[in-house]
């Protein structure tokens, strides 16, 4: 069953926010790293380089602060540090969990590989994967700061099970620890969690495995914590309306990329969780334009009313060079302002939001 | 008595060394990959990366070599991605894998290419010159015209059964440009994943037929992804003219690839998917023997010509240590046999 997003939704309102409509813009989770954080990434490594692992905690750092301020400046209610320190979203979380081991790169396409980890033994719980990166990003930031988290289904079916019967019941170890991980946030004061999980759009009948993660994941996690789930690039009625059962409080969507022919699927029945809609693209090098941003929020006001809606770019925006990342940020946040000023207005009829 | 013959389809992934050079020299965009009319520098890498292919075989101790297929960017679609009548067009999932292939639009006449025969010289050169080669022999591979006319896309020829049959001539003009080889393995991942319709299972075998019947050399047609339907089993062992048939045993359900053999019987040589070609636990050999003989002992025969031991996919999903014991164990495995 959904969670209570009604209960957590109001506190990412900034509290000179112009409008009395509040859509809460946010981000998917990854930016393009600044050209000399890979140059450090590379040097750390050359034994010849004085360059050392605290060089590249400091560099870390700075690019953590940049990015993060960047998120501010583009106007959004809430931020991210652009996933400065992570290398790859199952790689990152797999070098912190017990159980897992890298034998080397793997084909996924052409030249681009990917170090995929294979789990030799039951995965536990080491040191917190997050909480420094978390504590990190909200000290330097005003705004609220969201945790994306790679999920356990991807961290299971994007790894070798060497030890698990299935890989199903090395997902539930791994929501488990999920779980205990995000306890950790939340202690530290983490309002705002994201799971990603990619791996569904491939395989989308496994939903229900997905669902009983989800429900190990948010177990004991209060309901002023917000729980997002992200997933991109697959046929989302492969999945709807099962997600309307999901424990979470926000599925975010990538449809921008496929221009909304997949929003139908979700007005019958009706949508349940607060949905986060991408309205720019992740994979395309050019800004859209304000007016076409408005355009894509109003597709999703058929789906749910605004006090339900968020908006974000489809996806993490690392691959794009980083002045169209921020572009498609800052158009989108004006876009936002925009609309909400309309329905305020009664300019947007929000029982007939493509109506002009 | 049985002859037990240790053996790959081929698919190899690259040495690391040759996945950092290669990815410089060629790039990591759609528009980079291999269109078969490479420059010398990368030729020469791809040289290098076959060498360290035939010598991990021969350390291994299989009983048959295969090319390694280093430079099949597009897995199996590779001979129409590098064809002149072909245009690739956008990046579409293998299987149901997180790997991606070009999808090739077949948009001319498929006439002859050549491409994988000078790959296949140059192994069969390199397994001439090589210590200690007396007991292994070259094996060729290509996709089933099956699977291959599945992967691509047609734009050129009629109805799905006449793109069938040009595949299969376009393989078969292939296939007769071989230098000599013993076995032929013929990829047909497709018959299992999205096997022909009720009825069609005929122009399926007749393009494999086309294909298998252009070598004397033993034809060996390998299936993945789990147990075949049991009409298109009984037509693929009657009509396909393969000396044997490969069957998942890691995948899927076993006891319908049991049944199968049962019900219909068998090729006169079969060929069993035993080491898991996606999964970094590498299998005890004599795990893999007693498998075998337990396979055996299921089907009412006196006895097969040969059974190939080989892994149940390609093994390109491996890191490259994983995969070199992965060739241990088939060759350790078939040894246990002996
Ligand atoms: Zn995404």
């Amino acid at each position: 069953m959904v969670r209570n997003p009604d209960a957590n939704r109001d506190q990412f309102r900034p509290h000179d926010h112009p409008n009395d409509a509040f859509l809460l813009t946010t981000v998917v989770g990854s930016y393009p790293k600044p050209k000399w954080l890979n140059r450090a990434d590379e040097l750390v490594e050359d034994p010849d380089s004085k360059f050392d692992a605290s060089d590249l905690e400091e560099a870390h750092d700075d690019a953590c602060r940049l990015v993060t301020r960047e998120h501010e400046r583009a106007g959004l209610d809430t931020v991210v540090d652009g996933e400065m320190r992570r290398n790859e979203m199952v790689e990152f979380f797999a070098d912190r969990i017990d159980g897992y081991e890298f034998n080397g790169p793997v084909k996924v396409w052409g030249h681009n590989y990917f170090d995929k980890p294979s789990v030799v033994e039951e995965v536990a719980y080491d040191e917190p994967w997050l909480v420094d990166e978390f504590e990190f990003t909200s000290d330097v930031s005003e705004r609220p700061v969201k945790v994306p988290i790679t999920g356990p289904y991807t961290l299971g079916f994007w790894a070798f099970n060497e030890a698990y019967p299935s890989t199903e019941e090395l997902v539930y170890d791994l929501a488990d620890l999920v779980n205990e991980e995000v306890e950790k946030l939340v202690e530290a004061g983490a309002r705002y969690i994201q799971i990603d999980e990619p791996a569904l759009a491939t395989t989308p009948e496994d939903h229900a495995i997905v669902g009983e993660a989800l429900e190990r994941i948010v177990s004991g996690i209060d309901e002023d914590v917000r729980i997002g789930l992200h997933v991109c690039y697959g046929d989302y009625s492969r999945i709807y309306p099962e997600i309307n059962d999901y424990p979470i409080d926000e599925f975010d969507v990538e449809l921008c990329n496929g221009e909304y022919e997949q929003i139908p699927t979700f007005t019958d029945p009706e949508f349940e969780p607060d949905l986060a809609l991408g309205v720019v693209d992740a994979h395309t090098a050019e800004v859209e334009s304000v007016e076409a941003i408005k355009e894509n929020i109003r597709q999703g006001l058929r789906v749910v009313p605004p006090e339900k809606l968020t908006v974000s770019p489809d996806c993490g925006l690392k691959l794009l060079p980083r002045d169209i990342a921020y572009g498609k940020m800052e158009n989108m946040v004006t876009a936002v302002r925009e609309v909400e000023a309309e329905i305020d207005s009664g300019a947007i009829d929000v029982d007939d939001p493509l109506d002009d | 008595m049985t002859q037990r013959v240790a053996a790959t389809p081929g698919l190899y992934p690259l040495p690391d060394w040759a996945k950092e050079t290669l990815s410089e020299l060629k790039g990591h965009q759609k528009g980079d990959l291999l269109s078969g009319d490479e420059g010398e520098a990368i030729v020469e890498q791809y040289d290098e990366v076959r060498a360290e292919f035939v010598d991990d075989q021969l350390d291994a101790g299989l009983d048959r070599v295969v090319e390694g297929q280093g430079r099949w960017d597009d897995m199996i679609a590779h001979p129409l991605t590098v064809h002149d009548s072909v245009e690739t067009g956008g990046i579409v999932r293998y299987y149901d894998n997180n790997n991606f292939y070009r999808d090739p639009r077949v948009v001319d006449d498929l006439d002859f290419s050549g491409d994988v025969a000078r790959e296949l010289e140059a192994a069969g050169d390199l397994l001439a010159d090589a210590d200690g080669a007396a007991d292994a022999s070259l094996a060729a591979t290509l996709p089933g015209p099956y699977s291959l006319a599945d992967l691509a896309t047609n734009e050129h020829y009629g109805d799905e059964a006449d793109f069938q049959a040009a595949v299969a001539e376009f393989l078969a003009g292939e296939v007769a440009a071989f230098p000599d080889h013993e076995t032929l393995f013929l990829l047909e991942p497709s018959l299992v994943t999205n096997p022909p319709a009720e009825g069609a299972e005929s122009t399926a075998t007749d393009a494999i037929a086309t294909v298998a019947d252009a070598t004397d050399a033993d034809v060996v047609v390998q299936t993945s992804y789990g147990a075949l339907g049991e009409k298109l089993y009984a037509h693929l062992v009657d009509e396909a003219g393969a000396d044997a048939l490969g069957l998942d045993l890691v995948a899927g359900d076993r006891d319908d690839t049991v049944y199968n053999v049962q019900e219909f019987g068998a090729t006169d040589s079969l060929a069993l998917g035993l080491v898991d070609g996606q999964n970094t636990l590498v299998e005890e050999p004599e795990t893999v023997a007693e498998r075998v003989e337990w396979f055996e002992s299921q089907v009412p025969a006196e006895g097969f010509d040969r059974t190939y031991l080989t892994p149940n996919t390609e093994l390109f999903y491996l890191p490259a240590n994983k995969y070199r014991a992965k060739l241990n164990a088939l060759a350790a495995a078939a040894e246990v046999l002996d």
